[in-house]
């Protein structure tokens, strides 16, 4: 039997304490999480986090060593993967080559037992959907890259699942491709409210499509957050500084009170900044973004004096590298006009933050 | 291709590659030719004829052979097969297989032993266990040693199948059985084909143990032309020789079209 349609349940999926090993090599150290349905939700992180190995655990490749999966509140520990209701969008595609774009999308509803005539109007209608309809006759080796890319989200939708995997689906794409594949999986997320789990090292594809990221290092869940909370309220070092570029400050926490702290910079300056639950007297790390350090006119906040010791112009934006007072800092600067990059290298300039951009690490 | 290494570059290829051909051809050209002879000594062309190919096409001796030959090797193709099939399977594809490796070199033992031994040893086998049909034990040893060089083709077919394939079935909702029949078995055919081949070819050519378990209603083609040769040869003998070369010709060109039309359909993107 396979799973019934779900009844509206809150959670797509709750994993339990689920733990992982590979002979001594520990995959994953008792992780738990919940996705809710209709949910854009993506796990972030390097190659080896563990989040390949969780996305294959939801769809039944792999079982955990111990602790629990619920799909739409269902254990599915023990249900084979052709008895769940997630469909996956495979790295390599995994197209059958033997069969027409028509037969690999029809697959999945011939196996659920759909009648003829409803297989075939559905998959007209997801072959018109992903724009793959006028090649409906030929096989996957007949196709490019994105092509081969939207049929496999065309047979994994077509069945109407529960839960859709995507296994670093963009990854085989060039770079103009893969930012057009980004919009169009999230509308079809949208159009379709099906709870997709995508799984990505990319931290800006990660950013820019979910609802919810979960970040995952050395087989932990290191932070759940919205997008914008994971950028600008990173809970520790590692998400500081595996989701986009940081300047981490060795500082001295001087004062504390709940949610924020008074820490002594390296270079003199006090700033009083937000950090993570009550953060204890002593040595602790300070990021800061270099979007958030202003130089020259701009300075605000907290302002101070540093060189410019390199410059990299990069068009839309200038990268700075100062040296305050031995400390190195880079900061980055919008060219909304061509004024952005006139700072010379070698200037001593201005450089403030404003304290609230800040954040003190735990770790 | 890069020009730089194309083998056309080295010197005297040409020559050693015409004289290569004629050494492994030359004697086939020969028996070719003969099997035209109208003469009945072979050496001495004195004309063109047909006629030894109808002698030994009205040979009753020499049919009775050819369909002993052909029924073993179809039961024992099809029987090896599935066997070699079956341990493909189980070996590549099975999980928590142990000792995968010594599993494989069991299966592929029968291509390292000498063959005459393999075939003293069934000889004595049968003899213990009181197996007296001679079709039956021909049946019985053909798939015996035909089951490795069945087993290799298959064996590099799966290996060289995604494993991501299976598993985008199983995702899609078919069970083992439906995988296996719809994803599994159509890519690696040309695989299983090839083997197929191979397992009836090296049974309609085996003699040492088709010789040593042969009774009297059940000789095989190659054991029958060599008792003819015994009795001196006969230009009868040029024209089946001549009519298994054409044989074994369509087979190779057969096998050799599905192989490149499976590999071009089924190409892996």
């Amino acid at each position: 039997m396979i799973q019934p349609h779900s009844t509206g349940a809150q959670k797509a999926i709750e994993v339990k304490s689920v733990s992982k090993s590979f002979g001594t090599y520990q995959a994953l150290k008792s992780v738990s999480f919940d996705i809710g349905s209709n949910e854009f939700f993506t796990m972030l992180g390097p190659s080896g986090c563990g989040k390949t190995t969780l996305l294959r655990m939801l769809a039944g490749f792999e079982s955990p060593d111990t602790g629990s999966i619920l799909l739409t509140g269902q254990e599915v520990v023990a249900i084979p993967p052709h008895r769940r209701r997630v469909n996956t969008v495979f790295q390599s595609y995994a197209l059958f080559p033997h069969m027409t774009l028509e037969q690999n999308v029809a697959y999945g509803l011939e196996n659920l037992g759909w009648e003829k005539g409803r297989i075939r109007t559905r998959v007209g209608e997801m072959l018109e959907r992903v724009h793959m309809a006028p090649m409906a006759k030929r096989r996957p080796a007949q196709l490019s890259g994105g092509q081969r890319q939207r049929v496999a989200l065309a047979r994994a939708l077509a069945p109407e699942p529960e839960v859709l995997l995507l296994d670093e689906p963009l990854s085989a794409l060039d770079l103009k491709l893969r930012q057009a594949m980004r919009d169009e999986l999230r509308t079809l997320q949208r159009d379709t409210g099906i709870t997709f789990v995508f799984v990505t090292h990319d931290q800006e594809e990660a950013l820019d499509m979910s609802d919810r990221i979960a970040v995952l290092g050395g087989g932990e869940v290191q932070q759940i957050g919205t997008p914008t909370e994971i950028y600008e309220e990173p809970v520790n070092r590692f998400v500081a500084d595996f989701v986009g570029e940081t300047n981490f400050l060795d500082v001295e926490v001087v004062e504390t009170a709940p949610g924020q702290a008074t820490v002594r910079t390296p270079f003199g300056v006090a700033l009083t900044v937000p950090a993570t639950g009550t953060a204890s007297r002593g040595r602790a790390t300070l990021s800061v973004r270099p979007e958030k350090i202003n130089l020259g006119d701009q300075a605000q906040g907290t302002v101070f004096e540093g060189r410019i010791i390199n410059k990299n112009y990069m068009g839309g934006y200038t990268h700075y590298t100062l040296d305050v007072a031995g400390t190195e800092l880079r900061a980055s600067r919008r060219n909304a006009s061509r004024e952005g990059d006139a700072i010379p290298l070698g200037a001593t300039v201005p450089v403030g933050f404003v304290a609230g951009s800040a954040r003190v690490l735990a770790a | 291709m890069m020009k730089g290494h194309d083998v056309k570059h080295y010197p005297g290829l040409g020559p050693l590659a015409v004289f290569f051909f004629i050494y492994l051809y030359a004697p086939l050209a020969v028996i070719i030719a003969y099997s035209f002879n109208a003469n009945r000594v072979a050496g001495v062309w004195t004309g063109f004829s047909t006629h030894w190919y109808a002698s030994a096409l009205n040979n009753r001796a020499l049919m009775n052979a050819l369909e002993t030959s052909l029924t073993v090797a179809a039961v024992a193709t099809v029987v090896s097969t599935l066997i070699a099939l079956s341990a493909a399977l189980a070996i590549i594809r099975g999980k928590n297989v142990r000792y995968r490796k010594l599993c494989e070199t069991i299966v592929n033992l029968p291509l390292l032993l000498p063959e005459i031994v393999l075939a003293v040893a069934t000889l004595i086998l049968f003899s213990l266990v009181n197996v007296q049909n001679g079709m039956l034990r021909l049946v019985i040893a053909h798939s015996a040693f035909c089951t490795p060089f069945a087993f290799l083709p298959i064996r590099a077919r799966l290996q060289g199948m995604s494993l991501d394939l299976e598993e985008a079935s199983a995702d899609l909702y078919a069970d083992r059985w439906t995988t296996f029949r719809r994803v599994t078995l159509p890519l690696i055919f040309p695989g299983v084909f090839s083997g197929a081949m191979l397992a009836f070819l090296i049974s309609m050519d085996d003699f040492i143990t088709s010789n040593m378990l042969s009774t009297g209603g059940s000789t095989t083609l190659p054991v029958y032309i060599f008792s003819l040769i015994r009795a001196g040869t006969s230009p009868e003998l040029n024209a089946i020789a001549t009519l298994l070369i054409l044989a074994s010709l369509i087979l190779a060109t057969v096998a050799l079209l599905v192989a490149a039309r499976g590999t071009r359909e089924n190409a892996e993107p």
